[in-house]
């Protein structure tokens, strides 16, 4: 069992937090301007990354905050941890 | 009751005390000190059981763990199968039988106590031995925090075998000031009896403490049984030791056989002597010790059989003076014997081939292969293993973080040795973690060791028959032999996985501890490759056996999951309700009085909150309190319907959907101030929505300046509900004027009743008149039953989950989770008047516009009334089209729909359901049928609605 390094309360147990799926989806700004597809990518699409990953995670058994984390998707280890606000990291 | 093997003398056991046991309905006895193993070996017993494909007889052939053949079923304290007789320590009463590989679990509770203790540590050292007691003195000298566990019941490892000497006093002696310094420092957390058998991601081990296995019915009852250790550490030391490897040949099972270190481990721990006539069968220099101490004990050693040409000229000239005989370039071919062996079979053995037998009579036979570092763990925590060609084993062949492996685990194989090495890793373990060692942290000395003579790598004694094959054992457990790898190879197989699937060696209780490495030298010996490029098999947790008992733990019965009961919880089971689980919660479901079963229970609850007034405990509903400038705005994003319209004072029914526009959560908001909500949800939704405002004003709308919090449990809900609630709420609480006109439906109003603050709501769950009454959990009993006594004179009843539901499906209010599965929409449901057409946008709004949410075939709530008036149909059933010949025809036969919810209506006076069917609304009227125990039951499809379509009860 990993540990998770959480951004407000520092590295804690795995079983203490939640998988949001990928980071960096943003609800669209004018959802009714989208197309039936653009839309449907928007609700239904996402990478299925192998490697590094950028994720939305919650620390849903401590602090209950939502955070983002680059995720090897291969080992499952945390590459970084960052919060919501900040931009996505670049990943190779 | 004699105990003919045991030694006049030595042994560390309590000779002063005599322990009674039985096995196999024997009368026995020991001492305190014994295993169950070394008790029996005391009474000349070898053979524990018969094997299990076979039934052959298999007797103790190890000391500890790593024994393939001691099975044992113990009977008495506690029924439980599949213990090893090597490590079941001996205790007053104990009652035993072996087994043939398959026991009996026990058919009575467990009363025993099982718990966890979460552990933090710089340094986890496993394994007493010597490597690992000079890693922990190290750490704990430099003043880290420190665990050390070992499996055995006392520390000192291989030290326990033999007869070394450490800083000039005899090992034990060093042993012992060890355990006693270390006991010394406060940050040190010793534990023997602890088997370290799994090792996950972070410096995460979990290690098994026996705590009173050992004590037999003695054991205190307030002592848990055993104790999970959840150990997370900065470092760890694996200084786990080696197991040795036996050689195959013919018949290699038979009881008598024995490792060679076991021989030793009996004689020095236990005092017990294996045998009175010894052959000794070996590939190193190792099993000589075992072969010296035994003729000193008094065992007639006929002979060392050594598979290497020259032998060890050094050993080989001290059994000279001990009057040993040494055969080098020999080796054991087989054995004879019935229930024990009774001679060995031995060879020349040159240049690969083997010659003619000779027999030497015999009733032990002690077989040392070489040895297997133990790099279980090492391997578990993913690292990669390299196959040593002179050990003929495979040790650890890279370094990793926050993990190291020291002494014997990594192929060191002597004492002084082990001990420089448990040093040297332990200091490179302090220097990662930037702890200094201490300036007194001295290395213990050992004797400087004698070079060994190179060891010969032999896996089997070649065969010389097709027939030897199959008697060359390879997993003891699994009575699966050279022969069987054979097939496995000749079948195509190549890889070590595969053959282990194949042959299932390495799957029993000891999980190929001594079998493993074997089947990877055979194997590729079969296919002509390095066995470097055969490998080994995964190594994974748990090292040895752990009893779901003890990963249970405390949570199990009622603690395996929290029960969450209402304020009300004693007067309801005062009242003799049956309660139901609704996701933790305990829910009354019904009140039976005398007599009643649930069905004329829910009719009488149901009539009298139709007819005059019902009182159900809903406090478990969730709620939510949502507060600041934007709380109007979020609420408006979330729900489809308007909120921010919403005046204080009133209430408003609300729907939640997900951004696919399926149905989420309902329930009913109040707004409490311009600036306040207070949202109330499903039972089981509760923690759900909670979740789901807290995801949306934190990643997307983090401008929101809203909070929201969980006051479920802040607040017990009593809904008054029926034609003569407003009596009975009107009685209590005389300054509210309860009238439609002053108290309208979906308004709220606060009150007091003797100065406990209450909150009245008109929200109506049931079609019918209603109040719900709203108070902090402290008054919640009071209130209660001031209201039951105002109710009094209009027979006010209480009513269950099961009553409340009949009355909401009545009215065709659907249960999100049971009436929707996440592919239905508010339109599916009937609720288009509940989507807002003002908002500009919320959640699950754009998807109602795809195409797949406009098709008039989707499934639709309706409601179901089985013609005969009579059948109630079960929940999940399907439902077909109108069969005029009332045959289900042959599958697949195409399905409408199914019913959501089935009950039988006092109202109506027969049994009604909701169902999901393909365009629904347009089948209204039509009859379908829904299969019932074989036999089609038609139905007629109707509005959702069922009981006052024109609303006229809401207002009484
Ligand atoms: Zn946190």
């Amino acid at each position: 069992m990993q540990l998770i390094a959480c951004p407000w309360c520092g590295p804690r147990e795995e079983v203490e937090f939640t998988y949001g799926g990928q980071a960096h989806v943003p609800y669209p700004d004018d959802p009714a301007a989208l197309s039936d597809e653009q839309w449907a990518h928007y609700v239904f699409f996402r990478d299925n990354t192998k490697g590094r990953f950028a994720e939305r995670w919650n620390h849903s058994a401590g602090c209950r905050r939502w955070f983002n984390a680059v995720r090897d998707t291969t080992s499952y280890r945390f590459q970084r941890v960052y919060r919501v606000d900040d931009p996505k990291p670049v990943t190779p | 009751m004699s105990t003919p093997f045991r030694t006049a003398e030595g042994g560390r056991i309590d000779r002063a005390t005599t322990l009674q046991f039985t096995f196999d309905g024997r009368s026995l006895t020991g001492h305190p000190g014994d295993t169950l193993a070394s008790a029996l070996l005391a009474s000349g017993q070898h053979q524990v059981a018969t094997s299990i494909r076979l039934g052959r007889p298999r007797g103790i052939s190890a000391a500890w763990a790593e024994d393939p053949g001691g099975l044992v079923q113990v009977e008495e304290p506690f029924p439980e199968p599949m213990l090893l007789a090597s490590t079941v320590e001996l205790f007053d009463g104990l009652v035993a039988h072996g087994l043939p590989g398959q026991g009996r679990l026990a058919d009575v509770p467990d009363s025993a106590r099982y718990d966890a203790v979460h552990h933090h540590v710089d340094v986890l050292v496993v394994g007493a031995g010597p490597a690992g007691l000079v890693a922990a003195l190290g750490a704990a000298r430099a003043g880290a925090r420190v665990a050390l566990v070992d499996e055995q019941s006392e520390a000192g490892g291989s030290l326990l075998s033999g007869t070394d000497r450490v800083d000039g006093v005899p090992a034990l002696d060093w042993v012992a000031d060890a355990v006693a310094e270390l006991a010394r420092h406060p940050e040190v957390l010793h534990l023997q009896r602890t088997t370290a058998f799994g090792v996950y991601d972070d410096g995460f081990v979990l290690a098994l403490e026996r705590r009173t296995d050992h004590l037999g019915a003695a054991a205190p009852r307030r002592v848990s049984r055993q104790r999970v250790w959840r150990i997370r550490a900065r470092s760890i030391v694996v200084a786990t030791g080696a197991h040795e490897r036996p050689v195959v040949f013919a018949d290699n099972d038979r009881p008598g056989i024995m490792l060679a270190r076991a021989a030793r481990t009996f004689l020095h721990r236990y005092g017990v002597l294996p045998g009175r006539e010894a052959v000794v069968f070996t590939t190193n220099d190792s099993a000589y010790d075992a072969a010296l101490d035994l003729a000193r004990a008094g065992v007639q050693v006929q002979a060392v059989v050594d598979a290497r040409p020259a032998g060890s000229p050094q050993r080989r000239a001290e059994c000279e003076r001990a009057g040993i005989r040494v055969l080098s370039g020999s080796v054991v071919t087989g054995t004879e014997g019935v229930e024990r062996i009774t001679s060995a079979l031995v060879a020349p053995f040159t240049d690969g081939e083997v010659g003619a037998a000779s027999v030497i009579p015999c009733d032990v036979l002690l077989v040392s292969g070489g040895w297997n570092p133990a790099v279980h763990l090492f391997s578990q925590a993913r690292g990669r293993l390299r196959y040593d060609e002179v050990l003929g084993a495979f040790v650890p062949g890279e370094e990793l973080d926050g993990l190291a492996v020291a002494g014997s685990a990594a192929g060191v194989l002597d004492l002084a040795g082990c001990l420089a090495d448990g040093q040297r890793v332990v200091r490179a373990a302090l220097s990662a973690l930037a702890i200094v060692p201490a300036a007194d942290d001295r290395l213990p000395s050992a004797p400087e060791p004698v070079v060994p003579a190179a060891p010969l790598v032999l896996w089997r004694v070649p065969d010389t028959s097709e027939a030897h094959a199959r008697t060359q054992f390879v997993d003891l457990q699994r009575d699966a032999t050279v022969a069987d790898i054979a097939r496995a190879v000749g079948a195509g197989l190549r890889s070590i996985e595969h053959v282990k699937r194949y042959t299932t060696i390495g799957t029993a209780h000891d999980q190929g501890k001594t079998s493993g490495v074997l089947t990877s030298g055979i194997t590729a010996e079969l296919l002509g490759i390095p066995v470097q490029d055969t490998g080994t098999t995964t190594f994974r947790p748990p090292y040895t056996p752990v009893a779901f008992a003890a990963l249970a733990g405390r949570d199990r019965g009622r603690l395996f999951d929290p029960e969450r009961v209402t304020a009300l919880h004693d007067w309801h089971v005062a009242a003799g309700a049956v309660f139901e689980d609704v996701g933790q919660w305990k829910r009354p479901r019904y009140y039976p009085q005398p007599g009643e079963d649930m069905e004329t229970a829910v009719l009488r609850e149901c009539a009298a909150a139709r007819t005059g007034v019902g009182i159900i405990d809903g406090s478990t509903l969730g709620k939510i309190d949502v507060q600041g400038p934007d709380a109007a705005v979020l609420l408006d994003r979330l729900y489809t319907n308007m909120m921010s319209s919403l005046k204080v004072g009133a209430v408003r029914y609300g729907v939640m959907c997900g951004v696919d526009g399926m149905v989420i959560d309902d329930g009913t908001v109040l707004r409490l101030a311009e600036d306040r909500f207070l949202v109330l949800t499903t039972t089981g939704g509760a923690a759900k929505v909670l979740d789901w405002m807290e995801e949306w004003v934190q990643t997307e709308w983090p401008d929101l300046r809203v909070h929201c919090t969980s006051v479920t449990e802040q607040w017990a809900t009593f809904p008054v509900v029926g034609p003569r609630s407003r009596d009975v709420v009107g009685t209590l609480f005389p300054d509210v004027d309860v009238s439609t006109e002053a108290f309208p439906f979906m308004t709220w109003r606060d009150t007091a009743l003797d100065g406990v603050p209450v909150r009245l709501a008109r929200i109506s769950f049931s079609g019918e008149l209603a109040f719900e009454v709203h108070v902090s959990p402290w008054y919640a009993v009071a209130v209660w039953q001031r209201l039951l006594e105002a109710g009094r004179p209009y027979g006010i009843t209480p009513y269950g989950t099961e009553t409340m539901h009949v009355l909401r499906a009545e009215k065709g209010y659907p249960i999100i989770g049971q009436d929707t599965d996440g592919t239905v929409t508010p339109h599916d449901l009937g609720m288009a008047w509940a989507v807002s057409k003002k908002k500009p946008d919320f959640i699950g709004k754009r998807s109602f516009a795809r195409p797949a949410n406009q098709d008039p075939r989707r499934k639709q709530l309706v409601g179901l009334l089985p013609v005969d008036r009579h059948t109630l149909l079960p929940e999940g059933s399907q439902i077909v089209e109108f069969v005029a010949d009332g045959e289900l025809p042959p599958p697949p036969v195409p399905m409408l729909g199914h019913v959501t919810s089935s009950y039988r209506s006092a109202e109506l006076a027969r049994p009604f359901a909701l169902a999901l069917v393909k365009g629904g609304r347009e089948r209204v009227g039509d009859t379908v049928h829904v299969p019932v125990n074989g036999t089609l039951v038609p139905v007629e499809v109707t509005g959702s609605v069922l009981v006052d379509p024109e609303g006229a009860r809401r207002d009484g």
